[in-house]
């Protein structure tokens, strides 16, 4: 069973699962984000709500948070095993033609979870009670955020490193679930820069739109 | 052409090694790589030092055996190549060229530029085979194979096995090797009837010998001197989930 579960593929096939399911939430969440431009606060509190109470939105709340353990756990597994298994650096850095984004896919994905945290912090903990604020109102604890100079930068920061991170994620994920061959590798990758362009593009204009046009 | 060559020596396994500084003259540009070698490593006879270690064997860029990291490059900075068939005119006169051997946990040095691979036939030997009835050779045409399959599986068994692919990547994954083995075999009937067990057994030896996982970023294909793709791994993927 050890083998395979921990096997060289089978980490990389249950890594790239956990990404996909991750890939999937993303639009759904940005689709309720939008919401925010309205000046009307009530659908975009009504679609929090229903995220926070309905019993199916629940069970999928539990897969989503396995998921990003899972994903963090098995990517922190493989990267050590990683860095194990050269003990003796080479004197030159490799020069070796690769793409920038998978060799720093590590450090994104760093990057992406120092957001979810201060991200959690802002709204998930207000739910759950351990963090001061109403849940009923995440629309106004969201513009109260964007009001914040600092806090637009950075988000305007991470949306572009998550960007990074997806733009390697999704081919990345085809190539580890084996979809991928001659014809459909440079397809898969025009796919993936659209969606690394498009869903981080559409939170990051989230501030942008309130700040300006509102 | 004048060159500075900074060179990993190392007696052997056990103890430490370093880089140690040679200026060589004389060096043609129509030289290969390890020509300029042979040259550093008579004047270093004829001076009484030791020469260095380094693998070769056919210097036709079909065993596999030669292999180095030159300035940060596995078999130099020209792609397609052999570093046996990397010719001294694509460096300059006065160039410091650094040679290190290929750095992975399965592949210790064994002596300077040479290292222990033996880790890759350990794979190899895990179900790089077909069990087949010997005796005389079957008919031509009692296994059809598609031409499109035939090419792929080709392209897939030139493989010469010299670890490039793990002295480039990140992680040291042999992850391009494996799959280019798995894959030959995959892409014919003749192989199909053991694919399971080859695929198994094979990603099975790989990670007992501690090879590093791939993180699809790609160094493996563009330092294989054979061109090897990288869609293969993820038909070895494929296979290793179709054989549960």
């Amino acid at each position: 069973m050890n083998k395979i579960l921990f096997s060289a593929v089978s980490k990389k096939f249950v890594m790239a699962l956990a990404g996909l399911f991750l890939l999937v939430f993303l639009p759904v969440h940005l689709g309720i984000n939008l919401m925010l431009i309205k000046s009307d606060p009530e659908p975009f509190n009504t679609a929090a709500h229903f995220m926070a109470t309905f019993p199916l939105v629940k069970v999928v709340e539990i897969v989503l948070f396995l998921a990003i353990l899972v994903h963090i756990i098995y990517g922190i597994i493989l990267q050590i095993q990683n860095w194990r298994s050269r003990p003796v650096r080479y004197a030159v850095r490799n020069k070796s033609e690769t793409s920038a984004f998978s060799r720093f896919v590590i450090w994104t994905g760093g990057a992406v979870l120092i957001f979810l945290v201060i991200h959690f912090f802002n709204f998930y903990f207000i739910k759950l009670g351990i963090v001061e604020g109403d849940p009923e109102n995440f629309y106004s604890v969201a513009y109260q955020l964007f009001a914040i100079r600092g806090y637009v930068i950075l988000y305007w920061v991470c949306f572009l490193i998550l960007g990074f991170h997806l733009y390697h994620s999704l081919q990345s994920a085809f190539q580890t679930l084996g979809w991928s061959n001659e014809f459909w590798k440079p397809v898969i990758r025009v796919i993936s820069l659209i969606y690394a362009i498009l869903i981080p593009a559409g939170f990051a204009a989230i501030p942008l739109i309130i700040q300006f046009f509102k | 052409m004048k060159l500075r060559l900074k060179i990993w020596r190392q007696k052997n396994a056990k103890t430490k090694g370093a880089f140690a500084s040679y200026d060589l003259d004389g060096v043609s540009s129509d030289m290969s790589f390890l020509e300029m070698l042979d040259l550093l490593n008579s004047r270093l006879v004829s001076e009484g030092k030791e020469p260095v270690a380094f693998d070769h064997d056919c210097r036709e860029g079909i065993c596999g055996s030669c292999g180095m990291y030159i300035n940060g490059y596995p078999h130099g900075p020209v792609p397609g190549l052999t570093t046996c068939h990397l010719s001294m005119r694509y460096f300059r006169d006065g160039e410091t060229i650094t040679i290190e051997p290929w750095r992975a946990r399965p592949f210790p040095v064994i002596k300077d530029l040479i290292v222990d691979r033996s880790a890759m036939d350990k794979i190899q030997v895990a179900g790089g085979f077909i069990s087949v009835t010997a005796g005389a050779a079957p008919e031509a045409n009692n296994n059809l194979v598609r031409k499109h399959s035939s090419d792929l599986a080709f392209d897939s068994a030139i493989c010469i096995g010299c670890g490039a692919c793990v002295a480039a990547c990140k992680n040291a994954s042999a992850m391009l090797f494996v799959s280019a083995r798995v894959s030959q075999y995959a892409l014919l009937p003749q192989g199909r009837p053991e694919a399971k067990e080859r695929v198994r057994a094979m990603v099975e030896e790989m990670d007992r010998q501690g090879f590093g996982n791939c993180s699809n970023t790609g160094a493996c294909e563009a330092q294989c001197p054979k061109q090897i793709k990288l869609f293969n791994i993820a038909r070895l993927n494929r296979e290793y989930y179709r054989s549960y």
